[in-house]
């Protein structure tokens, strides 16, 4: 089989030198500038130019057609619905500048493409053109500088809830703790070096207040139509809790508190009956089973989004939204650092 | 006026000192070939070093990229190239995909596209569309290359190291990066990619250093500032850019050997791993984040602007066009090189940086767009109305004015902090970067070699081959790249080993696979276009004077590689490099060694 390979190759070899011989040969006799487009070249590659052109954009369109509805569903925060509207807008401006702009360039490529018979004008400046390309897209930023900016401060303004639901996501490599502050309404402060096993996030065990702090894994929950305050830590190295479906992100860096909040709209249980996300969840199925997996209800979730090491691709949490009664219950289920400790 | 007769008149003196320093005599195999000072062989070494690493991080794409697309599956040449280290039964390990992408990156941004681009056109050009004997210091440009060929082999050699090289992503961030604990790709891998990076920006400060002086000092008489070539003026500013944002990234760099071996604690506090916490404290991560990419945006320009200059300079030519708007293609090239070093937070929105530092960076880089939609206007209007010559070159230029417009459009969205916290670090980024720097700078570098491959290899290159090169790697480019824009709005995250571990990703299978066989297809083009260069080196026809009838003084000389690059007198310039179809003139091409002719305008003007 090798030398079978190995026979096909050589064979392959020859023949290309072969072939390479006869037409260095020809361009020998003709002593034509081979290296210059003929007229009929350029009719071919301007041809093709607009070809492409027109292919590319209408794959564009195609792309949309078949991949915008996987894309995240409508956004379940309410800061998520500003980002998503200017996202929209921002979206339209930048397809409509790209179509043009290619349009103008492939459509060029072919009407100008090279002819013995022409000559090219001579046109090397016009500064009134200069300006107005300047003016259009300083414009078109303006706006866009505006309204990111204007729903930016928002999102990063301090929360002015008087009590807020507060959320502390503590992230190592690689999976997340969410932390409670419990009764008191007060997360306890935190010294790294106790960390230890009973002592996960490395509560400081001589403040008071973090006894009744309450630990979860896996799933955390939260209430809609509340404001959520996020605060992150990071264990090790930089993680980023990315929170997809409520617009949420920010980096957990180990020896910061960061924060981030939202006011999460949608239950889970709602967002299952979202039209979109039914049909989302229809194509996920589908293709679940044909690799043989179980199908899946929709969830939110938390993902690690800065590379953190080997398992990065896979540091989730289940995020649970519900109503604040059912939220309150499950809250009183779960255990406070305390009785963690104790056992 | 008077000042600058006088230095020509210098000029002119120290002119025939000069050319008798390059007064041809017998030369070894090593002072020729190896350890060269001659600006167009070092060109050649940097050229051929970069191809030979560019292969190696695109073979790593096509690696982890089958991963992406069927991951699990078996993949036996994997065990092949690099054994079983790289994942037992041709299944990538998670985190060799890790050091894979890293090395990618580091590879493509930096030894193809900032070395490789750089050194080899700012050398090869240089000297000659500016009408000098070499670089100002032909030494330390030879020392030049070899701190970036000592660079590379280092880079390459740490893939053999029992555990793998570097693997925290070419942005090596801190911690990850710090602690050998955290990954396996943190360990020696790590401190040797550290060390290599310091040599490669030794290397370009070198370079860079030599580019400014020769271009400011060494310009032929008659050739004024405003009659250079815009690759001149972009190698110039490239340079500029180089020169003060490296040695930044240097800093950087040496600060994190020093808490990796000295257990300082500049970027790293309050961290507890492998089991037990450890004692580093006071420092902080953003820190590296700030002087990373104080660098890391100029950066993105030092690869870009270069490959801007490159297409300016071919599209005016096979369109028998000045390039449009001189002075403000120069204007813009300066503005975006001004604006670079101010924007650097945009890459920093969700650290928990102060957001009303946020607001500043949104604003800064939003006014980048400005000069770039001006530069993208100006190759519309120099292609209009023009008589378009397909060479090779010419179709890749026209695919970096694509590329340039389509990647730039979604810098918009990621520019925009509100936006950016839905879409940082995804695919959509991936897409947006690949697009607007990778393809971008590919595309000038590929138009550049086919344009001056005659100067540096005195053969032409083949043009039916070209055209199969282009039209493979554009389509497959955009197959690649396009498709990521909308992983990214479904929220995938970057450098993830596979994205089937979580359910909501499950819809966008075939995503990965188009964007995998792109870029299986897309590999594969690159051999022809390797073909044809080693091919076309030794085979190809015979260059003629000036194959491109171009205006530039690169065309004057000899079809030869002859030290001090003219015998005799320099050539004196009397015009800039784009009088096309001037009207008045029987050619449609007017080089830059013709008189003007009694009341002609020079620069763009005429009657
Ligand atoms: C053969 C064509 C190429 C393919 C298929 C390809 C594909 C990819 C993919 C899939 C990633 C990983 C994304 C992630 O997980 O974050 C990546 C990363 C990257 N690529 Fe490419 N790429 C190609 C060419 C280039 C070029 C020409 C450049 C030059 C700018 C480049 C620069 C980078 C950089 C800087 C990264 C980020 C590495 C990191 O995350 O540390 N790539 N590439
Ligand atoms: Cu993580
Ligand atoms: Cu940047």
């Amino acid at each position: 089989m090798k030398l079978l390979i190995v026979l096909a190759v050589v064979l392959f070899i020859l023949a290309v030198h072969q072939l390479l011989k006869v037409i260095e040969l020809a361009r020998e006799i003709r002593k034509t500038k081979e290296w210059e487009p003929t007229d009929s070249e350029n009719d071919l590659m301007g041809t093709l130019m607009l070809l492409f052109g027109i292919i590319f954009l209408g794959m564009f369109f195609y792309q949309i057609d078949r991949w915008y509805d996987k894309t995240l569903p409508p956004a379940a925060s309410e800061h998520g619905k500003h980002i998503d509207e200017l996202m929209f807008w921002n979206l339209i401006l930048i397809s409509f500048v790209f179509v043009v702009v290619n349009a103008l360039l492939f459509y060029f490529a072919y009407k100008y493409r090279g002819n013995k018979n022409r000559k090219s004008i001579y046109y090397a400046d016009n500064s009134k053109l200069e300006m107005l390309w300047t003016i259009i897209p300083a414009s078109a930023l303006a706006f866009i500088i505006t309204f990111g900016l204007k729903y930016w401060n928002e999102i990063t303004a301090p929360s002015e809830e008087k009590n807020p639901i507060v959320v502390e996501l503590y992230a190592k490599q690689f999976d997340w703790t969410a932390r409670y502050p419990g009764k008191d309404g007060k997360l306890g402060s935190t010294d790294y070096r106790q960390i230890e096993g009973s002592n996960p996030v490395g509560l400081d065990t001589t403040d008071k207040a973090g006894f009744d702090d309450i630990l979860v894994k896996n799933e955390f929950h939260i209430p809609v139509g509340r404001e959520v305050v996020f605060y992150f830590r990071s264990r090790d190295v930089i993680h980023s809790a990315f929170m997809p479906h409520f617009r949420a992100q920010m980096n957990c860096v180990p020896g910061m508190v960061t924060t981030f909040k939202f006011k999460p709209t949608k239950t889970t249980k709602e967002m299952r009956q979202d039209p979109y996300v039914q049909n989302l969840m229809k194509q996920i199925n589908e293709q679940r089973s044909k690799e043989g997996k179980e199908p899946v209800e929709f969830d939110y979730t938390l993902l690690c989004n800065k590379i953190c090491g080997a398992s990065h691709y896979n540091m989730q949490m289940k995020i649970v939204v519900e109503t604040e009664q059912e939220y309150n219950e499950w809250l009183r289920q779960q255990k406070s650092f305390k009785t963690l400790a104790s056992k | 006026m008077e000042t600058i007769n006088i230095t020509n008149k210098e000029l002119h003196a120290q002119e025939h000192i000069d050319l008798h320093r390059y007064e041809d005599h017998e030369e070894s195999f090593i002072s020729k070939y190896v350890f060269s000072q001659d600006h167009k062989m070092i060109a050649r070494q940097y050229l051929i070093t970069a191809m030979v690493m560019a292969v190696i991080a695109m073979i790593m794409s096509i690696v982890f990229r089958l991963q992406l697309a069927w991951p699990g599956e078996k993949f036996a040449f994997i065990n092949w190239i690099m054994g079983d280290k790289w994942g037992k039964d041709g299944i990538l390990d998670p985190n060799a995909y890790l050091t894979l992408v890293t090395m990618h990156g580091t590879i493509m941004v930096f030894f193809l596209l900032t070395g490789g681009l750089s050194g080899t056109f700012s050398n090869l050009l240089i000297p000659y569309q500016i009408g000098a004997r070499d670089m100002a210091s032909p030494f330390i440009n030879m020392l030049s290359y070899w701190f970036f060929f000592l660079s590379s082999l280092i880079m390459v050699i740490s893939l053999f190291l029992p555990d793998g090289a570097a693997g925290p992503g070419w942005t090596v961030y801190p911690p990850l990066s710090a602690l050998p604990e955290a990954m396996p790709g943190s360990g020696l891998g790590m401190d040797l990619w550290l060390v290599s990076m310091a040599l490669f920006i030794a290397s370009s400060l070198m370079g860079g250093l030599n580019y400014i002086v020769t271009i400011l000092n060494y310009r032929t008489k008659g050739m004024k500032m405003t009659r250079l070539p815009l690759t001149i003026w972009a190698f110039l500013i490239t340079a500029i850019i180089g020169l003060l944002s490296f040695p930044v990234l240097l800093s950087a760099a040496l600060l994190l050997l020093s808490d990796r071996l000295l257990g300082t604690s500049f970027y790293l506090s309050d961290i507890y791993i492998g089991g037990r916490p450890l004692d580093y404290s006071g420092g902080s991560p953003i820190l590296f984040e700030h002087l990373f990419w104080f660098l890391g945006h100029p950066e993105v320009y030092i690869v870009l602007v270069p490959a801007l200059g490159i297409t300016s300079e071919i599209i005016a030519n096979v369109s028998r066009k000045p390039i449009f708007g001189y002075r403000a293609m120069i204007g813009s090239m300066l503005a975006i090189a001004f604006l670079s070093f101010i924007v650097w937070g945009h890459h920093m929105y969700v650290t928990g940086m102060n957001p009303f530092l946020g607001s500043v960076f949104v604003f800064t880089t939003l006014l980048i767009a400005i000069p770039s939609a001006v530069k993208a206007f100006n190759y519309l209007t120099t292609l209009w109305k023009g008589n378009i010559q397909y060479t090779p070159a010419a179709l890749f230029s026209i695919g970096l004015v694509s590329s340039f417009v389509t990647g730039g459009v979604t810098g918009i969205i990621l520019a925009d902090s509100t936006l950016d916290i839905t879409v940082h670090d995804t695919y959509f980024v991936v897409g947006h970067f690949h697009i607007v720097m990778g393809l971008s700078a590919i595309f000038g570098m590929f138009a550049g070699v086919y344009h001056w491959f005659p100067k540096l290899y005195l053969r032409m290159m083949n043009k039916k081959l070209g055209y199969l090169h282009f039209w493979l790697t554009f389509i497959s480019a955009y197959g690649v790249f396009f498709p990521m824009h909308f992983l990214g709005l479904a929220g995938v995250p970057r450098r993830y080993y596979t994205n089937s571990e979580f359910p909501m990703f499950d819809a966008l299978y075939d995503v990965n696979v188009v964007i995998t066989i792109s870029a299986i297809i897309g590999a594969l083009a690159q051999l022809i276009f390797i073909f044809n260069f080693f091919y076309s080196m030794f085979r190809g026809p015979k260059a003629p004077q000036n194959p491109w009838k171009a205006n530039g003084l690169e065309w004057t000389n000899p079809v030869a590689n002859i030290h001090g690059n003219w015998p005799g007198e320099l050539p004196v310039v009397h015009r800039w490099a784009y009088d096309y179809s001037k009207p008045g003139y029987e050619e449609d091409f007017v080089p830059q060694t013709v008189p003007l002719k009694e009341g002609e305008l020079d620069g763009g003007g005429h009657h």
